[in-house]
């Protein structure tokens, strides 16, 4: 084993010469449907959006895949009580974790192929570049109608690779989170930059941990600021998607793996990622 | 007797013999991989004039650790003098600490074609922020990265210092490697949250420490409590300080801080006004009284 990764995973047989993520996509309607989550800021809530996202359009029906690229820090997994899973191989690719028994949640991460989950992954650009090949082309997605890629904070080898590798791919755009200080919008507005760059379209910038709502006497305080993502939304003339404030509940929610947006039906912050969905899927 | 007589007499001595042999050979064979591989690997050298360095690493992003770097930075500096603590933000892709520490600008070429640090607040400053221009990404593979980090280390005229601290990006990747393989580290702090995700990227950050032979000076805990302003009601929004005392357990260290979550931390930062000078009440938070007697240990 290297690095506690079953060997043959990462060297081991392609299963066909295409991609078989030309069945992600409905062959009736070729729609473009693949998304990726970015920031260039580490800790704004990538991992955390990805998942609310992928379990919302899980919720109006859809057949969604999440694929993690963060190599370093692998949070989908936990975020959706799926740790210790573990991966196995078909005639048709490696098979995807699922998160329900319908089948309806597919997740593929670095998580599930590490023999102890705080193993360090201490790789180089190459075998990151190859990790990523891998999960792109010989996983068995399995015609989905959504495939969500979370990618981990900067502009290095994952995002060049995942660029590289979807060029060819139905691309619907990505979503660019952000907390609403300056010291993170920086980095974001880096990111609008590397997007206009590499050709991709951004669906628009979400505005995380914008404010918190005391539960003793609902003062709303903005720990973070606020605004910051808006600002560079209209600054970089891209769609403001909405302000997702910190929310204990789901902090515990993730902690636990359990579905916050089919626990909290109610709760505006399942509101607005509904909404955010909606305007994702009519851009 | 001769050997080989004993040799068919004792076929259980024959056993051991060999196998011993054999072991012998594979110690031998060992030996000579790992000063092969010693050989190809880049060697660490100290920059000329520096004392002491600092790494203030995670694992995690967005625990805290530019602010932390900032102000401990800052704060050593109060205890050491004008000049004689350094602050290197190491993170290529995203440097929050040109923002933090209100520097622009490039720097200046001095003979030997190295850069002169920025100075504010007393320390000698250097990031990728004054070498790439405002909303200009940096896309670069890996080998960019460590060259890059060469250039940030020991083509600048830190002159002498007495601590270096570094501030790394998130990750256990080639930014990290390239440090440690490259410099002689004295330490490094771990900064996390107290989220489970977070505690466990900082794991692994821990043990890719230990892996490349850091030694860790503690573990710091950011963003641990917020206090309502209007009724001072206490809210652990990401968690309880637990998780991050059996972090520090697991590596034999100490939890040598819980830092709270307060609003004017953030807004300090983004105007570039380091808190411990804005607050100097908040050095209590700073691991600081820690390194500066590591460094007297040390000296």
């Amino acid at each position: 084993c290297e690095n506690g990764i079953a060997v043959d995973l990462l060297y081991g047989r392609k299963f066909s010469n295409h991609s078989t993520l030309l069945s992600v996509h409905n062959m009736d309607s070729k729609s473009p449907n693949i998304i990726l989550i970015l920031s260039g800021k580490g800790g704004v809530g990538k991992s955390t959006t990805a998942v609310q996202l992928a379990l919302t359009f899980r919720k109006i029906g859809k057949k969604v895949g999440l694929l993690d690229v963060d190599f370093c820090g692998p949070s989908i997994p936990r975020m959706l009580g799926l740790e210790g899973k573990s991966v196995f191989q078909s005639p048709r690719g490696w098979v995807p974790i699922y998160a329900d028994a319908e089948q309806t949640l597919a997740v593929m991460s670095i998580g599930f192929l590490l023999k102890n989950r705080d193993d360090p992954v201490i790789w180089r650009g190459p075998k990151k570049t190859a990790m990523i090949k891998l999960f792109l082309e010989d996983v068995y997605w399995d015609n989905l109608d959504y495939l969500i890629i979370d990618t981990p904070p900067g502009t290095s080898d994952e995002h060049i690779s995942v660029m590289e590798n979807i060029r060819s791919l139905p691309v619907l755009g990505a979503v660019l989170v952000t907390t609403p200080q300056a010291v993170a919008v920086g980095d974001v507005r880096r990111e609008v930059t590397f997007c206009r760059k590499t050709g991709i379209r951004i669906l628009g910038i979400i505005e995380n941990m914008s404010g918190f709502v005391c539960p003793t006497c609902a003062e709303c305080t903005n720990i973070f600021s606020k605004g910051g993502g808006e600002a560079l939304a209209i600054h970089a003339k891209v769609p403001f998607l909405g302000c997702i404030p910190i929310d204990p509940q789901l902090t515990q929610a993730l902690e636990s793996g359990v579905s916050f947006i089919d626990s909290f039906e109610g709760s505006n912050v399942t509101e607005t990622f509904k909404n955010i969905a909606a305007q994702i899927t009519s851009s | 007797m001769n050997s080989s007589t004993v040799l068919q007499r004792l076929p259980t001595l024959k056993y051991v013999l060999v196998r011993y042999a054999s072991a012998a050979q594979n110690q031998d064979l060992k030996k000579r991989q790992e000063a092969m591989m010693a050989r190809s690997l880049p060697k660490q050298v100290s920059i000329p004039g520096v004392n002491h360095i600092i790494l203030v690493s995670s694992g995690k992003g967005g625990v805290g650790k530019s602010t932390v770097s900032a102000n401990l930075a800052v704060a050593l500096g109060i205890e050491l003098g004008e000049r004689k603590v350094g602050l290197l933000d190491a993170d290529v892709f995203g440097p929050s600490i040109p923002t933090m520490m209100n520097l622009e600008g490039s720097p200046d070429i001095v003979e030997g074609n190295k850069m002169v640090p920025l100075v504010n607040y007393g320390l000698k400053v250097m990031s990728m922020g004054f070498l790439v221009p405002g909303s200009g990404p940096v896309v670069w593979r890996g080998l960019m990265v460590m060259q890059a980090i060469q250039d940030l280390t020991k083509n600048v005229k830190w002159g002498p210092l007495d601590i270096l601290v570094v501030d790394t990006p998130p990750g256990t990747g080639d930014t990290h490697l390239s440090l440690a393989q490259t410099l002689p580290l004295s330490g490094a702090l771990v900064v996390t949250t107290s989220q489970k995700v977070a505690l466990n990227a900082a794991r692994k950050g821990a043990q890719m420490l230990e892996k490349v032979k850091v030694p860790i000076i503690g573990v710091v805990n950011n963003m641990s409590t917020f206090i309502c302003s209007k009724c001072d009601t206490p809210s652990n929004i990401f968690g309880t300080n637990e998780g991050a005392q059996m972090l520090a357990k697991d590596f034999g260290v100490k939890v040598l801080s819980n830092i709270p979550l307060d609003p004017r931390i953030g807004e300090l930062s983004d105007t570039g006004q380091p808190v411990v000078l804005a607050h100097p009440e908040s050095k209590q938070f700073l691991p600081s009284t820690v390194c500066h007697s590591k460094d007297t240990e040390d000296a």
